[in-house]
């Protein structure tokens, strides 16, 4: 389930990444790279799983599919987060700059 | 276990090699319009995988705290406590975390093959451009 939250988050973010310039300019790049990494590594992570637990894999209990798809909305809300906080350092439209310094005329 | 540590210790390895090749000289090529073109850096190609790698590994390790395999005081890994489970460990580090390196390793040289293969068809009509007109 984490693996398949964390899919749907690389596709949807590369999504808006290609499709809207000021994504792009908001370093939404970064988000793909986050997602599409972890997907892979989880889906690793699946195989070796897989080749463990054969067609049991398939069929988890309810309880753990929950707690797995809350684990995978807690790493989305985590990667909001780092890059948000990448998006702040880079300032991009030069907003916290701006903030920095008060101007008097 | 600690699966993520084996793909973290790469990222800080094509980190150094990223720093290292950035300086490099990249082919400037001028398009019929009269632009500049520059194929990308291996410096920036680099990047794409260090991205993959520390991002993965950040996320996974995010898991592990979920899970309590690794916990906020030292060893910091709760398997470092037990013998059994420090073999386990270093067992899944050597099968889970090299094969995810590899995996993520595989995926990015796709990338790369791909994205030179593009750049090659699209800047093979363009003209070599003298250093001093680059500037």
């Amino acid at each position: 389930m984490t693996l398949l939250v964390s899919v749907f988050a690389a596709v949807f973010s590369t999504l808006i990444w290609y499709s809207n310039k000021r994504a792009r300019e908001l370093k939404c790049g970064m988000l793909c790279w986050l997602f599409w990494g972890a997907s892979l590594m989880w889906f690793v992570d699946a195989l070796f799983e897989y080749a463990e637990l054969g067609a049991d894999y398939f069929a988890p209990a309810a309880a753990d599919m929950l707690n797995d798809f809350f684990l995978g909305l807690s790493v989305v809300a985590l990667a909001l987060i780092i890059w948000i906080v990448y998006l702040l350092i880079k300032d991009p439209d030069g907003v916290i700059k701006e903030r920095l310094f008060v101007r008097k005329i | 276990m600690a699966c993520f540590i084996v793909p973290a210790a790469e990222g800080i390895v094509t980190t150094v090699v990223s720093k290292s090749v950035k300086n490099k000289e990249t082919e400037a090529l001028k398009s019929e319009h009269g632009e500049i073109v520059e194929r990308i850096p291996f410096s920036v190609k680099l990047s794409w995988l260090n991205k993959m790698l520390f991002g993965g590994a950040a996320l996974l390790a995010f898991e592990h705290v979920w899970h309590g395999e690794v916990v906020p005081f030292f060893p910091f890994l709760s398997a470092m406590n037990d013998p059994a489970q420090m073999s386990q460990m270093l067992h899944e580090m050597g099968t889970v975390g090299v094969a995810m390196a590899g995996v993520i390793t595989l995926v990015w040289g796709g990338m790369v093959a791909v994205t030179n293969a593009m750049q090659d068809a699209a800047l093979k009509k363009l003209k070599p451009v003298k250093e001093e007109n680059r500037r």
